[in-house]
């Protein structure tokens, strides 16, 4: 929206008052305004809200804050092993993304894929397993390895491969044409041009990206129990369902943490390497 | 073209050379900064490595019975069935409908949100309260989230829709907060020294500098909130991945297939939309 900029009519004319947008620019903000309000009333109309749930809300809130306290502090000792759980699935699924990203990166990328048809293929597989979300990909790998923390390697690996070789396909189209020509003129096969040409060029990207992800993936494993795919979550869901609320403040204090110190370490690391 | 001596090819498996001794081949420099560093990184990860997989205590067998389970179930999705068009479009639409109620209602929560998280206006015990909060809500997941709105609302799209709506306020207001922090001063003083007070200081200085942003962030929120409504139902929050999941535990794998493909396309045509906007907005 462009704003501040005074149509060229109304300069010439020179308005007695100051106005912010032009009365095209101020009509189409209204406009815009007034679609997205209608959209938003059609949604909250469509989704059949039962305002009577909103009467007790707080008070149920409250109660289940209340629940909650004190946190049982003798559960602790038996969240740890879960979040170990929840964290080797973040690194060794991120690690397998790391291992299938690169070929797909080549492949998605226009400049290194072998023709439209490979292209085809890359950007299939990029918008396959970016547009399924963790938990989904957990769902399928549960149905296929069984409950257990295989399943959650299998989902973060799945959701991570595109989301790394999105990036990387991106930082290949950009490499520098010189240093690959280079390779090439001393004869270089293709494989060796990439290989030397133009991952070396890559790197940073592939390196920056993969602990950004890791952190993304520590926070999407705490929830991967939820389906069965191993880690914490599957702690969490049970002692709700048990209405255990102390116990699940335990699990909620030791995901944040967990979270949090991870999403702390991946930042000082980007920072480094920047 | 030159023809290639054997030794300049041989790039990738270059012999190891004393260092000091003007190396004859070239040697790939190593990744993080010297060879000595490299070859720790790596036995440290081989190490992790073997340390996760014994921890995990991974029952091969079963893993390999996965792949075969795998073929049956990809032969079962194929091909997608389609036929159940009244529940698939419903699911869909709920989540389009929860996406975009809950984009606007964060809005809303995320501008006072930002106004108190932003460190050049709010006064600091507020700033402080605003970022904490902050802080806290980005770093439980969306399905964490859901699950207590499931308790508090029921099942359904109520609890799916509040859930996307106060993450997409942490999300939005963080960022918008920082906009706000990033503002030139120069026009918020302008304003100022005509008087202004508090409220038209944000109307007239703050607002026009952030806006074009925050409406491409809004926007990329929007999309956000497409995928995240898709996984929500998990937990029965409404949506299609209520469906999703129904399907999956009766073993409805073709519906299964159809509804991930629908999934895929609402994804990648939202995402589409999202990049042709802020594109268009900057």
């Amino acid at each position: 929206m462009s704003d501040a900029v005074a149509a060229p009519g109304a300069a010439a004319r020179h308005p007695r008052v100051w106005r912010r947008r032009s009365r095209r620019a101020s009509l189409l903000a209204w406009l815009w305004t007034a679609i997205l309000a209608a959209a938003a009333a059609w949604s909250v109309s469509a989704l059949d809200i039962e305002w009577a749930f909103f009467a007790d809300a707080h008070e149920q809130a409250a109660d289940l804050a209340t629940r909650m306290w004190p946190p049982r502090w003798s559960y602790l000792p038996r969240v740890v092993g879960p979040l170990i759980e929840t964290i080797h699935i973040a690194t060794v699924g991120t690690a397998i993304a790391v291992v299938f990203s690169v070929p797909v990166a080549f492949l998605a990328a226009r400049n290194t894929t072998a023709n439209g048809f490979t292209w085809a293929i890359g950007r299939a597989l990029l918008v396959g397993s970016r547009s399924v979300n963790t938990v989904i990909w957990g769902l399928i790998f549960v149905a296929i390895f069984g409950p257990g923390p295989v399943a959650g390697i299998a989902a973060v690996a799945a959701r991570s491969v595109g989301f790394l070789a999105k990036l990387v396909a991106e930082a290949i189209e950009e490499a520098d044409r010189g240093q690959v020509e280079a390779i090439e003129a001393v004869g270089a096969s293709t494989a060796q041009v990439y290989l030397v040409g133009i991952l070396p060029q890559v790197m940073p990207v592939l390196i920056g990206t993969t602990v950004y992800r890791w952190d993304i993936n520590v926070r999407e494993s705490s929830v991967l129990g939820f389906v069965g795919a191993g880690g914490i979550g599957i702690h969490l869901y049970a002692s709700i369902n048990q209405f255990a609320w102390q116990q699940v403040l335990i699990v909620l204090l030791a995901i944040l943490a967990v979270v949090i110190v991870s999403e702390a370490v991946s930042a000082r690391i980007r920072s480094r390497l920047s | 073209v030159h023809p290639a001596s054997p030794e300049s090819v041989d790039v990738t498996t270059a012999a190891p050379v004393a260092v000091d001794a003007h190396p004859a081949t070239w040697r790939r420099p190593a990744l993080f900064g010297s060879r000595g560093r490299q070859r720790l990184a790596v036995l440290a990860a081989v190490l992790y490595l073997a340390w996760s997989l014994i921890d995990l205590d991974i029952d091969f067998a079963r893993v390999l019975a996965g792949f075969p389970r795998a073929v049956d179930i990809l032969v079962r999705m194929v091909p997608p069935d389609f036929s159940r068009r009244e529940l698939l479009v419903n699911g869909m639409l709920e989540s389009v409908q929860m996406a975009l109620a809950a984009t606007l209602a964060g809005a809303l929560l995320a501008v006072p949100l930002a106004l108190a998280a932003a460190g050049n206006l709010a006064p600091r015990p507020v700033y402080l309260a605003a970022r904490g909060f902050i802080v806290l809500g980005r770093t439980l997941h969306e399905v964490i989230i859901a699950i207590f709105f499931v308790k508090l609302f029921g099942f359904g799209a109520v609890a799916g829709l509040l859930t996307l709506a106060f993450a997409s306020a942490i999300f939005l207001s963080k960022m918008l907060a920082e906009d706000i922090e990033n503002v030139r001063l120069g026009q918020v003083e302008a304003v100022r020294a005509t008087g202004a007070g508090f409220g038209q200081v944000v109307v007239y200085a703050i607002v026009p500098q952030v806006l074009p942003r925050a409406m491409g962030v809004l926007i990329y929120r929007l999309d956000a909130n497409v995928r995240h409504s898709t996984v929500i139902g998990i937990v029965g929050a409404g949506g299609i991945g209520q469906t999703l999941s129904a399907s999956f535990s009766r073993y409805d794998y073709d519906f299964s297939a159809a509804i991930l493909l629908s999934i895929i396309a609402l994804v990648a045509l939202g995402e589409w939309l999202s990049d042709w906007v802020r594109r268009r907005l900057r």
